[in-house]
């Protein structure tokens, strides 16, 4: 591996060849122990005992419910945060106002909010001990050991990451086409719909392919608020727990394969659509 | 809604022809602070509503101190480690051309993407006794998996992405004219890289090392796995919330979570600062 400087670089950016071989070394080292060996492993464990075994773990009734489940928790998180990170990021990004910047740090809150203390404030508000779990009770609504709670910590975990990916692309765009549109008789939903949208388009497919990954594979808040019931309340990352606290590797590792080809999927999308933005970035000047 | 009526009813927003401030701030405030800020403030009411005995109980056991200090040192350490670690991919990643480039580039944000069970049980396959890590590790008299150690191996792979994806385009953007000047000035490429480089690169690896710490901190799925949760030795503080939460004891539960929230949002608030610097430095 000859460690050639990038192209359009000068001599005097060059390091000397043991050092960037060394380097470069290093780093695919790194890479190859931190991220490529997981990969390696579950897909090894996953079929250790050859493919049928795959294919029973994965049919299995109970992973079934879980896929199923953790499908619809995504179907209904991934819109409703899609709106408001929308909403969000035309806020922000097309309009100057006083507390923008406190906005957009409330937007991230919950990156940095631990996923247990997550879906703990929607056990005390919701739960039996909580504020309203008493109210919801008697009108026989389950928030907390059923669906709406997940959907809610799902929700609250992935919320970031629409307008994360939308507020750049739009911040880089600009506001004259909007104010042509509106020149020329435009209303906010068409300006929004037919210019901003479409303009930010990668930016919007980034921010909710990253909403997708995060809520199929989210577990401490959905672990926190599930009540771990099998067949019911299992999505696809707890049942990966349950499986691997029964010893049952195969089981736990072919659900878990299953959540890693998405992960993979997501990779090989959000690479071909960076290397998009960053053409039409440079088409733009 | 008309532009004319959003600049009535909001009198903070600077006039703009892009309509449709008012349902777009609405939507994404009332959306906030209903399912952030609220039950984010349900939790503070909580904690406030005990009694300090009954707080720092629960708060400040020996157990709880035992879990923050795992959780706070476990991350530090991974999140000083990932920053050089993660200093020197970036440098590999946007300074040399080699085979396998674009992959390694786009693999960074596995940690990201990979749901945080699945590199728990990945990472414990790993390092146990009888896994690929951990029988090269026991060879040096080390055990990996259900040890501190394990906690510190599953942060070092979460806080991996930040500081490379914080440094990368900095990097990227740095005018090659100041290498050059140091070196016409005589300077080494060792000195060039540390007084030149590396000080143009420090608050966007500040910045990145807040994101890795904050991380590691609250992190709880890929831990979980490989810890083996001993009270007192291995055991993270989140574990320790949901362990409380097992017991119905949402008294204690609330009280080392609301530290835990405490604590995210200082390292918030120190990131937003950093972030600021970078951003205005960027102007320059």
């Amino acid at each position: 591996m000859s460690g050639t400087t990038a192209p359009g670089a000068r001599p005097a950016l060059r390091d000397p060849g043991p050092v960037a071989a060394a380097l470069i070394g290093f780093a695919l080292l790194w890479i190859g122990l931190f991220l490529v060996l997981p990969l390696v492993v579950v897909a090894q464990e996953a079929f250790a005992r050859g493919v049928p075994a795959f294919l029973a773990a994965v049919r299995d009734p109970d992973a079934l419910a879980a896929i199923r489940l953790t499908l619809l928790v995504a179907a209904i998180a991934v819109p409703v945060n899609l709106f408001l990170g929308v909403a969000a990021a035309w806020a922000v990004a097309k309009h100057d106002f006083r507390g923008r910047a406190l906005l957009l740090a409330l937007l991230d809150l919950p990156i940095s909010v631990s996923p247990v203390v997550a879906g703990l404030v929607f056990v005390l508000l919701f739960g039996a001990q909580g504020w309203l779990g008493p109210w919801l009770a008697e009108r026989g609504v389950k928030v907390i050991f059923a669906m709406p709670g997940m959907v809610l910590a799902t929700v609250f975990v992935t919320l970031p990451y629409v307008a994360r990916g939308l507020i750049p692309v739009m911040r880089r765009q600009g506001v004259e086409e909007e104010e042509a549109a509106v020149t020329l008789g435009a209303g906010a939903w068409t300006t929004l719909l037919r210019i901003s949208l479409p303009n930010a388009g990668l930016g919007l497919l980034y921010g909710v392919l990253l909403t997708n990954a995060r809520a199929m594979g989210e577990f401490g808040a959905v672990a926190v608020v599930s009540g771990h019931i099998r067949g019911e309340t299992n999505t696809m990352p707890l049942h990966v727990e349950i499986l691997h606290n029964e010893y049952n590797e195969v089981g736990a590792f072919s659900v878990a394969f299953l959540l890693a080809l998405l992960a993979v999927v997501t990779l090989a999308l959000k690479a071909w659509l960076e290397r998009r933005m960053a053409r039409r970035a440079g088409e733009g000047g | 809604m008309s532009a004319s009526v959003t600049a009535r009813a909001f009198r903070f927003r600077r006039p703009s022809a892009v309509p449709g401030f008012a349902p777009a701030f609405g939507v994404a405030a009332t959306g906030i602070t209903l399912l952030v800020l609220v039950p984010l403030a349900a939790l503070a009411f909580r904690a406030a509503g005990q009694s300090w005995a009954e707080f720092a109980a629960a708060a400040f056991s020996p157990r709880a101190l035992a879990a923050y200090r795992l959780s706070f040192g476990a991350s530090a350490l991974a999140a000083l480690v990932n920053l050089v670690v993660g200093l020197l991919l970036a440098w590999v990643l946007v300074r040399y051309r080699f085979p396998g480039r674009r992959l390694a580039d786009a693999l960074i944000d596995l940690p990201f993407a990979l749901p945080t069970a699945v590199a728990g049980v990945a990472l414990t396959a790993i390092c146990a006794p009888d896994g690929l890590a951990g029988r090269f590790a026991a060879g040096f008299g080390i055990k990996l998996a259900f040890t501190p150690t394990g906690v510190f191996v599953a942060l070092l792979f979460i806080g991996l992405p930040y500081v490379v994806r914080t440094v990368q385009p900095v990097l990227a953007d740095l005018e090659p004219e100041l290498e050059e000047a140091a070196a016409l000035l005589g300077a080494s490429r060792w000195r060039a890289v540390t007084r030149v480089v590396l000080p143009a690169l420090a608050p966007a690896a500040a910045a990145g090392l807040a994101l890795a710490f904050a991380r590691a901190v609250g992190e709880y799925g890929s831990v979980i796995f490989i810890a083996g949760n001993m009270p007192m030795v291995s055991e993270i503080a989140p574990l320790l919330i949901v362990v409380q939460l097992e017991e119905y004891d949402y008294g204690a539960a609330t009280a080392i979570a609301a530290v835990m929230l405490a604590a995210s949002l200082l390292l918030l608030a120190i990131g937003a600062v950093l972030q600021r610097r970078l951003e205005r430095e960027e102007a320059r």
